[in-house]
């Protein structure tokens, strides 16, 4: 046992001999190795971690949105619409919604108004006031007691003070919210009293939020209805990793890597050849020679994984993925701070070291293989 | 005992025991990153705790990461006819289309007639 252990050791002690006579050629394979797993796992990592957190804070939404449409384009909601989806069985609330958009030339963002509803908690305005998300309050400077003025794009004018900002630990949802009252509401937007935005339907039995949904639409057929479950859907298919610009990104990454590995597999250099052939001269088994150049092979790749890895969880975590933060901001001027929650999916990352490791080192032995099983007077020439 | 004499060269570490060093560090920077996901779990029940009281309060749908556009800010709710609401291949103004992906059952509509 003791012996076989040795036997191994030394054919380890002899990898890192050889790998440390090609320093800057191995020491430059690692970070490239490592860059690539860095890129992958970033994306996973942040995918992964944006993508539990819109379903944990979004497993609170209204359960089902109804919102009128009119050839193909948001409408508002009226009186009656309100007072038939009332009538439904199996809904326990019905609450008509007042929010809007504002393009806010000042702060050169757009901002998401908002008439907070009637409940229990109590984020209540009063009429001249607003509560603010810290993205706004970022973008306009202002902070509670201070005044915000906004100018409607039919040039109305609305001057609050601000009440208070929401909680930053909450800016992934509300970092643009402007929350003010029902009456400085519509008279800034000149919406007439009975109209809405849209609806927000609680059901009594979650169970039917499909069935009720599909009762809605026979009820009020120019209404369309959006359930949780599509909310939730939506922000997933944004962030799954394996589809739009993180595809594009990770494509760009594998064909690098992937030409790496083609050119380790298309042969050996006449130095590493000449290598195995004086090894196998003076007498080494053929199945010590690819024992040890394994092992080559694993300390470059589980190396460049772990380093990779490590480097991808503190740049997403410790960092909050500030090299995709252009890319995610696109066009926004106002983006919410927020922290992600550190959490590691144990298959993604399996995924990611089989598909990073394995096919690294299994490239590496065909030419290994060859060369080893070659006569050596023929391989040293 | 033999005493060793000053002028006698150390051995130089072999090729093994620095490898294992090596990764001793490198396992020691995943197991380290493990351990902090595992351990962060408390502070992040707390925070969202707090934003999905203030989604159940304010009956939020959509993350306010693509505050670009209407249709962006909120794509679950967006309008029909705007860009890139059927997927990234219809027209779009914004980097934000090239991250939305098709809905999963675009195409898959049927008509279901009332059984008579």
């Amino acid at each position: 046992m003791r012996a076989a252990f040795e036997r191994r050791r030394h054919l380890l002690d002899f990898a890192v001999a050889s790998l440390l006579r090609r320093p800057a050629k191995n020491v430059g394979l690692i970070v490239v190795y490592a860059l690539v797993v860095f890129l992958l796992a970033s994306v996973m990592l942040f995918g992964t971690a944006v993508r539990r957190e819109a379903s944990a804070v979004l497993d609170a939404a209204p359960e089902i949105a109804a919102q009128a449409m009119k050839m193909g384009r948001h409408d508002m909601s009226t009186a009656d619409d309100v007072a038939a989806l009332k009538g439904l069985r199996g809904v326990r609330r019905v609450e008509p919604r007042l929010w809007g958009y504002l393009w806010d030339s000042a702060g050169a963002a757009n901002y998401t108004l908002k008439v907070p509803t009637a409940n229990e908690t109590g984020l209540t305005v009063a009429k001249g006031e607003s509560i603010i998300g810290e993205g706004v309050a970022r973008a306009r400077k202002v902070s509670p007691g201070k005044m915000l003025f906004l100018v409607s794009p039919a040039g109305k004018f609305l001057k609050t003070k601000v009440k208070a900002v929401l909680p930053s630990t909450t800016a992934l949802v509300s970092t643009d919210l402007v929350l003010v009252e029902e009456g400085d509401f519509r008279a800034f937007f000149e919406l007439p009293p009975a109209v809405w935005t849209d609806v927000a339907l609680t059901v009594t039995n979650p169970r039917e939020v499909t069935t009720i949904a599909e009762k809605a639409s026979v009820k009020l057929p120019g209404h369309r209805f959006v359930t949780r479950a599509d909310m939730i859907r939506t922000t997933e298919a944004l962030f799954s990793w394996r589809e739009g610009l993180a595809l594009a990104l990770l494509g760009g990454a594998l064909v690098a890597f992937a030409i790496l590995a083609f050119d380790k597999a298309s042969g050996l250099s006449a130095e590493e050849r000449r290598e195995i052939g004086i090894l196998k001269a003076i007498g080494w088994e053929t199945s010590d020679v690819i024992l040890m150049k394994l092992w080559e092979g694993l300390l470059i790749s589980l190396a460049a994984f772990l380093l990779g890895f490590a480097a991808a969880y503190a740049h997403v975590f410790l960092w909050s993925a500030s090299l995709f933060e252009p890319v995610l901001k696109g066009w926004s001027t106002l983006y919410p701070r927020f922290p992600l929650t550190p959490e590691i999916d144990a298959l993604e990352l399996a995924t990611l070291a089989v598909l990073t490791v394995v096919p690294y080192v299994a490239a590496i032995q065909v030419p290994i293989w060859r060369t080893a099983t070659a006569d050596p007077d023929v391989v040293m020439r | 005992m033999t005493a060793i004499s000053p002028n006698a060269r150390r051995e130089p570490m072999r090729g093994s025991t620095r490898a294992a060093a090596l990764f001793t560090v490198l396992a020691g920077a995943f197991l380290a990153a493990l351990a902090h996901a595992g351990l962060s779990g408390g502070t992040a029940a707390v925070r969202q705790a707090e934003t999905r009281a203030l989604v159940a309060e304010l009956g939020l749908t959509d993350l306010a990461l693509f505050t670009e556009a209407r249709y962006t800010r909120n794509p679950s709710l967006a309008d029909l006819h705007s860009a890139f609401q059927d997927g990234p291949l219809t027209f779009e103004h914004f980097p934000s289309g090239s991250l939305v992906a098709p809905p999963h059952d675009l195409g898959r509509g049927r008509i279901e007639t009332p059984a008579e």
